[in-house]
């Protein structure tokens, strides 16, 4: 089974017509020393309904905990059901990026209206159509601050570790260096911060709400980079912007962070989406597709791909990126889920996920041995001591309750707006149980 | 169409969320937005309407031909997607603990064993997202490997001039400088221009096989012996992979690395330009260089995206395979290169071929010298497909032919489409000649005419402002 539609007597037939025997004479060029000369080695194909069994074993083989009080990067929010339903139509799925712009109408304002979106989450000018991933957007964004004179990143150590460790990548990359700025009770350190920003330091990375869930001082920081004459780069969770001051008031030069949370699935792990937004200023620095509002010949309203002078097909080694493609169905998830909630509905979620978390928080920290141990301010995620921490895990997935994730120096917690009252209150139940044994 | 915030109606809205059954939290005033993202305000029936009207104006691959040549628009299978679909995957978290993701890492452990199989490589990872990605996460492998040894004076990565933009791109992100080389009259890598550049400062060479005019390099062996023997390594862009899948292996070629486009060769949606996903491949000496996530694996290697890359697509690709199986896989790969052959083949006699040969998925139109009898150029004839229904090839690309056009019509297609394509292109054919100008100005019957781009970029309007 190969999905291919004309049938062997066809193919003998198309063959002929070209004046060949067999399919062998269409690999002539192939030198025969290195034609495989034998099946593959992997399985016969399968029918559809047998494929359909094997794949749903391998599914079978995992284990879906209802309730979710894990987050470090993938966050179990609510995804209304339109926002599954909108990305399955076969024509967004199936098309490919918008090179021919009268066939793609739909796809450019789709990601229009997506770019204006996280200009309104984020505060700032202009958004590109959309990244990998939160920690590549990062790492990109450290790239695009990067000139002449100011080649060093500066990230802080409170940010998620795979997003250090893609901008580390990214500066081996090009042979930049990254200095990680340390942290001090769970947030970037002001002082180390105000000695590490030296003339060649190009950008600083801070992630808002950060790894362990703490609130940074942004402002604060957005001050000091700039008084050292680098840029700013904030990644911050999406959500919790329904609510919390925008990275353009901040002073952010560049606002990136991980799209999952606007109605993708943890799905272990991927696809996700990496959102990116400057300003006007830095506009024509900014990596990744962006499409632009023009007219056509008759004057009406059209959509674009646009600024291409920035991009590898045009500049080739010159090009600053080699991104040529983005996360357009994720980009139009994302779009979908924030239209379906709002302005309102966004700052709801943002709303329970803060509440939940702090029930959770104060129900945990009741426990004796059970400590916060970062007590700045937090958004949905933080992180408490958990003596026996295995077996408390163990106990809460064995009641179907996916615990906090296991850390250096404790377990970070995290709620959402689907977390209720009670499948808290049973979690808080199991762990004091566990410890009181 | 109006813009989904000139349908917005202050107040209107979905209702989806229980009230809180826990006490409110206060966010301390200092962290406070000021004020409320313009977001659109919309009931579930107006997001239904708005964006299948968007959707009605999209060509995905479901509603007929699209032969992109190099992006390899194979049908999608719905089965595919309905196992990416299953709670079973799309309810796991990445760090949930190593029982509860089995299936996770089985789906991810059987798609390394076959395709590694079908490359001849023995490493591979899943973690970049697109091609350009693999590219990046490939090129590095090459650099840490030399680094590895302290052979710190290779800095050069060579690139044929017929190369995707992508290539020479990913060279300097990667810190090497670019060298290109000239492509033979055929095509193919020049031996002795190749010969010219290898020295003690090569990294490694970025070759695409079957290269981007759609020819087998028949002396694939010689260049990456040479590439070899000056102590490079050879990386695989495997953009063109579904020409020789089971067929042919680029481990076979002489390759050490490669990346595979999952959502060309093995059928996941494109998506509208994402997400892919792309399997980075290795010979044993560069495992333990192959990228890994700090925070689910272990630290101490390079990353590109956080986590595991994006598993859902993996998934599709897995159950793609799987179907295809031993024989199918070259079974697919076969009938690219045959339908290639016949369409090629029925447009000869119309509109030039820029290498009359046999071609391998893809071949490539020059219409040079039809543009200069008639001023029809290949954008014109492109635009004026689309009055047909049929998606543009790529155009303009490789570099190395004038007025390219370069069809790809992958083994999804029938007979009868391709018939029925070889036809309307012998019909603009015949139209150019007769009335350029109608050509000049198509398409006619799509939704806008051409777009002013250069409006576009004098003036750029990226986001919609309240009037």
């Amino acid at each position: 089974m190969s999905y291919v539609p004309s049938t062997g007597e066809q193919r003998q037939e198309m063959l002929r017509a070209i004046g060949m025997q067999d399919f062998r004479d269409l690999y002539r060029d192939v030198p025969r020393e290195m034609y495989l000369d034998r099946p593959l080695d992997i399985p016969e194909g399968m029918s559809e309904l047998e494929v359909s069994r094997a794949v749903s074993a391998m599914a079978a083989r995992n284990t879906v905990f209802p309730t979710v009080l894990r987050g470090a990067g993938a966050y179990d929010h609510y995804t209304p059901s339109i926002v599954k339903t909108v990305p399955n139509k076969e024509e967004f799925l199936t098309a490919y990026t918008p090179y021919q712009a009268e066939m793609s109408q739909g796809v450019l304002q789709s990601i229009f209206e997506y770019q204006t979106m996280i200009c309104e989450l984020t505060g700032m000018d202009v958004s590109n159509a959309s990244m990998y991933d939160g920690a590549e957007a990062a790492a990109e964004a450290a790239a695009m601050c990067r000139d002449r004179k100011r080649r060093v990143t500066l990230v802080s150590a409170a940010a998620h570790p795979d997003t250090i460790n893609t901008i580390r990548t990214y500066c081996f990359g090009t042979g930049d260096e990254m200095r990680v700025v340390p942290m001090k009770d769970g947030k970037t350190d002001m002082e180390a911060l105000r000695e590490m920003l030296t003339a060649d330091v190009a950008s600083f990375y801070v992630q808002q709400p950060n790894f362990f869930g703490q609130l940074e001082d942004a402002d604060a920081i957005g001050a000091l980079v700039h008084a050292a004459g680098a840029m700013y780069v904030m990644g911050c969770n999406p959500i919790a912007l329904g609510i919390m001051k925008t990275p353009f008031d901040c002073g952010a030069d560049v606002a990136v962070g991980e799209g999952q949370p606007l109605g993708m699935p943890i799905a272990f792990g991927g696809p996700y989406l990496g959102y990116m937004a400057t300003t006007t200023k830095h506009m024509r620095k900014l990596p990744g597709r962006i499409v632009g509002e023009t007219v056509d010949h008759d004057g009406n309203r059209a959509y674009v791909l646009s600024l291409q002078a920035r991009e590898q097909h045009i500049r080739r080694e010159k090009a600053s990126s080699n991104i040529c493609s983005n996360q357009a169905l994720c980009a139009l998830t994302a779009s979908v889920y924030m239209a379906a909630m709002g302005p309102d509905g966004i700052a709801e979620v943002a709303r329970q996920s803060m509440a939940k978390a702090h029930y959770l928080c104060r129900g945990l920290t009741a426990i004796d041995g059970v400590d916060l141990v970062y007590t700045g301010e937090f958004f949905h995620e933080f992180v408490t001591t958990l003596p026996r921490t295995d077996e408390v895990l163990s106990a809460l997935e064995k009641a179907g309750i996916l615990g906090g994730l296991p850390i250096e120096g404790g377990v970070l917690w995290c709620a959402t707006e689907k977390a209720t009252k009670a499948e808290m209150d049973r979690a808080i139940a199991i762990v004091k149980e566990v410890l009181a044994k | 169409m109006k813009l989904i915030f000139e349908k917005s109606v202050p107040g209107r809205h979905c209702d989806l969320l229980p009230k809180c059954d826990v006490e409110a939290v206060a966010l301390p005033e200092s962290f406070r937005r000021q004020t409320p993202p313009a977001l659109p305000e919309m009931s579930e029936v107006d997001l239904s309407r708005h964006y299948t009207e968007l959707n009605q104006h999209v060509h995905g691959v479901n509603c007929g031909f699209y032969p992109l040549g190099s992006c390899t628009m194979k049908y999608n299978p719905r089965i595919d997607e309905e196992m990416a679909a299953l709670p079973g995957f799309t309810g796991v978290h990445p760090l949930a603990p190593a029982y509860s993701v089995a299936g996770c890492r089985e789906v991810l452990d059987t798609a390394k064993k076959y395709l590694c199989e079908i490359t001849g490589m023995t490493g591979m990872t899943f973690q970049p997202a697109a091609g350009a990605h693999g590219e990046f996460t490939g090129v590095l492998l090459i650099k840490q490997y030399h680094h590895s040894r302290g052979d710190m004076g290779r800095t050069k990565i060579i690139v044929p001039d017929s190369a995707h933009g992508t290539n020479p791109a990913t060279a300097a992100m990667c810190g090497f400088q670019v060298v290109n080389i000239p492509s033979a009259p055929d095509g193919c890598v020049d031996l002795e221009a190749l010969k010219a550049v290898l020295g003690p400062d090569t990294a490694g060479l970025m070759l695409t096989n079957p290269n981007t005019v759609g020819i087998f390099d028949e002396n694939i062996l010689e260049i990456t012996r040479l590439v070899h023997e000056a102590g490079g390594l050879c990386y695989y862009d495997g953009a063109n992979l579904n020409a020789v899948m089971g067929v042919v292996r680029p481990g076979d070629m002489g390759f050490d690395c490669i990346h595979m486009n999952l959502h060309k060769t093995f059928a996941t949606p494109h998506g509208g330009g994402g997400p892919g996903a792309c399997a980075v491949g290795c010979k044993d000496f560069l495992e333990q260089f192959l990228p890994h996530s700090a925070l689910m694996d272990e630290p101490g290697h390079l990353q590109v995206k956080s986590f595991a890359g994006n598993f859902l697509v993996v998934v599709r690709a897995l159950t793609y395979l799987m179907t295809l199986g031993r024989e199918g896989v070259p079974e697919a790969a076969q009938n690219a290169v045959l339908n290639a052959n016949y369409l090629m083949r029925k447009i000869q006699g119309t509109f030039d071929l820029a290498f009359d040969r046999t071609c391998m998925h893809e071949f490539v139109l020059d219409l040079s010298e039809y543009k200069k009898e008639t001023g029809v150029s290949a954008l014109d004839v492109a635009k004026s497909l689309i009055d047909y229904g049929m998606h543009p090839p790529t155009m303009y690309f490789p570099l190395i032919v004038h007025e390219a056009l370069m069809l790809e019509p992958t083994e999804t297609e029938s007979k009868e489409t391709l018939d029925w394509a070889a036809e309307v292109f012998r019909k603009m054919y015949e139209l150019g000649r007769k009335d350029p100008e109608y050509m000049h100005n198509a398409p006619h019957n799509a939704q806008i005419g051409r777009p002013d781009e250069v409006l576009a970029a004098r003036h750029p309007v990226v986001r919609w402002q309240k009037a």
